[in-house]
């Protein structure tokens, strides 16, 4: 089932709808994907995330969410039910000074009877591995658990997608590698869609598809594979690959015959055999 | 620098106080208050003594932990206190000990002056228990529970209540982005430290207007976090926290309740606080 749909979606911050911040964006997304959407700064990849759950409404074209239309007032509740969103700076989205009323908040809103938070809380808790902090106070707590908590937050909501807008930028590797594996097994065990949004190109490889922005406009779509094979394109995004994949391709221009890798696992592998070979 | 704000000083522990219901407690707390202003000779001050001193025993938090509250208000206490020792005036009659120009100093001033002490002492320390027992969140439900009857004159309540936690749970994040601010312009060559009043308080405007200007971000991330979790406000929203009454809670208003009585009674019988001067000078 489609879970996202942008037709031809234009959108502008500024009143005479000049600069648009995204322009004319056609774009499909099926349930149970993991779709990362890369782009540099300002290329509009955290408006498209802010258009799919109603935050912003296109200035035209439509964009629909498992058949809802977002520019739909009466709508709007249901399709925030259905897609959940987790933000950059997970300081400016907890709601609580304990951890569980924070993951109380969104169930809370949509009038879920109190027996059943509870339950609620105990899932999301639990799928994130954050669930001996029940009664932590979040202030106190690591980056990359803080984010934890704020997906646990979205998640007590039960949505089918899943959006993280930069929700691993401000975080430490260590942080980022947690906040990953949380969604990675969202994505596998649950069957989440989950949409990406990420200038880390190394988060990118964990995704089944991937699509770059530039200008508001969407320039790539495909694998993640097939988008880091064409690096001289990336590069006029002013994109960069991930770093496995960068020293890959150095050894080949230098002659070394390995065949494309993008992980450092992969690489090693690859200059293994043609080692071996040699 | 302001790592000693004590506000929303919570002390862990399991004790018969932090099992009461917070609006029990609240009640208590102005209850309490009201005892304090009416106890008006030596033994019904005892009376409500006896009375904070077994309210901090059954909330377990160590005594220093109540008696560091009345540290912030001391100069207060003092100023107010010496104040009274030597403007003291009334219309009635004063036992005089020394007299210098304006100053008076009389037996009435210096009970005057112990009673204003210790209501100012007992009403900050009887305060704090309550905050040392209750989370800022449950202080908030309670609040919220409360002031539910101020629905009807549609006042609005919820909104109160949120925005009061939420305001709680940006205490920590602010002050961490204050110090982080301050150490940024130090690194550029501010100075804070030196320099009169006026000098310092002006110094602290770059830290300010960052402040200012985070914050207002801060909130509309949060309203944009808040609207992406389906907030609307009020209406078809359900509670997870339950507020129960128990009979700790019972148990707590029947006492306060005998010590009102008590205190009315011991007025009543042993006369103002002024009344033990008349055993003094009889003659």
């Amino acid at each position: 089932m489609e879970a996202v749909r942008f037709d031809n979606v234009k959108f502008s911050y500024r009143e005479d709808g000049g600069e648009f911040a995204v322009n004319g964006v056609t774009l499909s997304i099926e349930e149970g994907q993991f779709v990362a959407v890369l782009g540099r700064n300002g290329s509009g990849k955290s408006t498209l995330a802010k258009l799919i759950n109603a935050l912003l409404v296109p200035g035209s074209g439509t964009v629909s969410v498992f058949g809802m239309n977002t520019a739909d007032d009466k709508k709007t509740f249901e399709i925030r039910k259905s897609a959940g969103m987790v933000f950059q700076n997970p300081d400016n989205q907890t709601v609580a000074s304990i951890v569980e009323d924070d993951v109380a908040f969104g169930p809370e809103n949509i009038g879920v009877p109190r027996k059943e938070i509870g339950e609620r809380i105990d899932f999301a808790l639990r799928a994130v591995g954050m669930e001996a902090f029940r009664n932590a106070t979040p202030s106190r707590l690591s980056g990359g658990q803080k984010q934890r908590i704020a997906i646990a937050g979205v998640l007590a909501i039960r949505p089918k997608i899943m959006i993280l807008d930069e929700s691993t930028a401000m975080l430490d590797p260590r942080g980022r590698r947690e906040v990953m594996e949380v969604i990675k097994k969202l994505n596998r065990e649950q069957g989440m869609t989950v949409l990406l949004i990420t200038h880390f190109m190394e988060e990118a490889l964990q995704a089944d598809r991937a699509v770059v922005m530039h200008r508001g406009e969407v320039v790539m779509d495909g694998t993640p594979e097939e988008i880091f094979a064409r690096s001289e394109e990336l590069e006029t995004y002013n994109l960069t690959l991930p770093r496995a994949a960068y020293i890959c391709k150095q050894l080949q221009a230098a002659g070394l015959p390995v065949a494309n890798a993008f992980t450092a696992k992969e690489l090693a592998e690859e200059i293994c055999k043609s080692l071996q070979k040699g | 620098m302001l790592n000693d704000v004590t506000f929303g000083q919570y002390y862990p522990a399991k004790s018969f106080v932090h099992n009461m219901d917070p609006r029990a407690k609240i009640v208590l707390l102005i209850a309490y208050l009201v005892a304090v202003f009416l106890a008006d000779n030596f033994f019904a001050l005892a009376a409500v003594i006896v009375f904070l001193i077994l309210a901090v025993i059954f909330s377990r938090v160590p005594f220093g932990s109540v008696l560091r509250s009345v540290k912030m208000i001391l100069f207060i206490i003092v100023f107010t206190a010496i104040l009274n020792l030597f403007f003291y005036a009334s219309d009635g009659e004063l036992h005089i000990l020394w007299q210098w120009k304006i100053i008076t100093v009389s037996w009435e001033a210096i009970i005057n002056m112990i009673f204003l002490a210790m209501r100012l002492f007992l009403l900050v320390m009887g305060t704090s228990i309550l905050t040392l027992t209750t989370t800022p969140v449950a202080l908030t439900d309670g609040l919220e529970s409360l002031l539910t009857p101020l629905k009807w004159i549609r006042f609005p309540v919820h909104e109160l209540a949120l925005i009061m936690s939420i305001a709680l749970r940006f205490i920590p994040t602010l002050i961490d982005e204050t110090n982080r601010i301050i150490s940024a312009q130090k690194a550029r060559g501010a100075d804070f430290e030196t320099g009169g009043l006026i000098r310092r308080a002006k110094a602290m405007i770059p830290v300010l207007v960052p402040l200012l200007v985070s914050s207002l971000r801060r909130a509309e991330e949060l309203g944009d976090a808040m609207d992406a979790r389906c907030y609307s406000g009020a209406k078809g929203r359900t509670k997870y926290k339950k507020l129960t009454f128990s009979w700790r809670d019972l148990l707590g208003l029947l006492v306060l309740a005998g010590l009102i009585t008590g205190i009315v009674f011991l007025n009543l019988y042993l006369g103002g606080k002024f009344a033990i001067l008349n055993y003094f000078f009889a003659s």
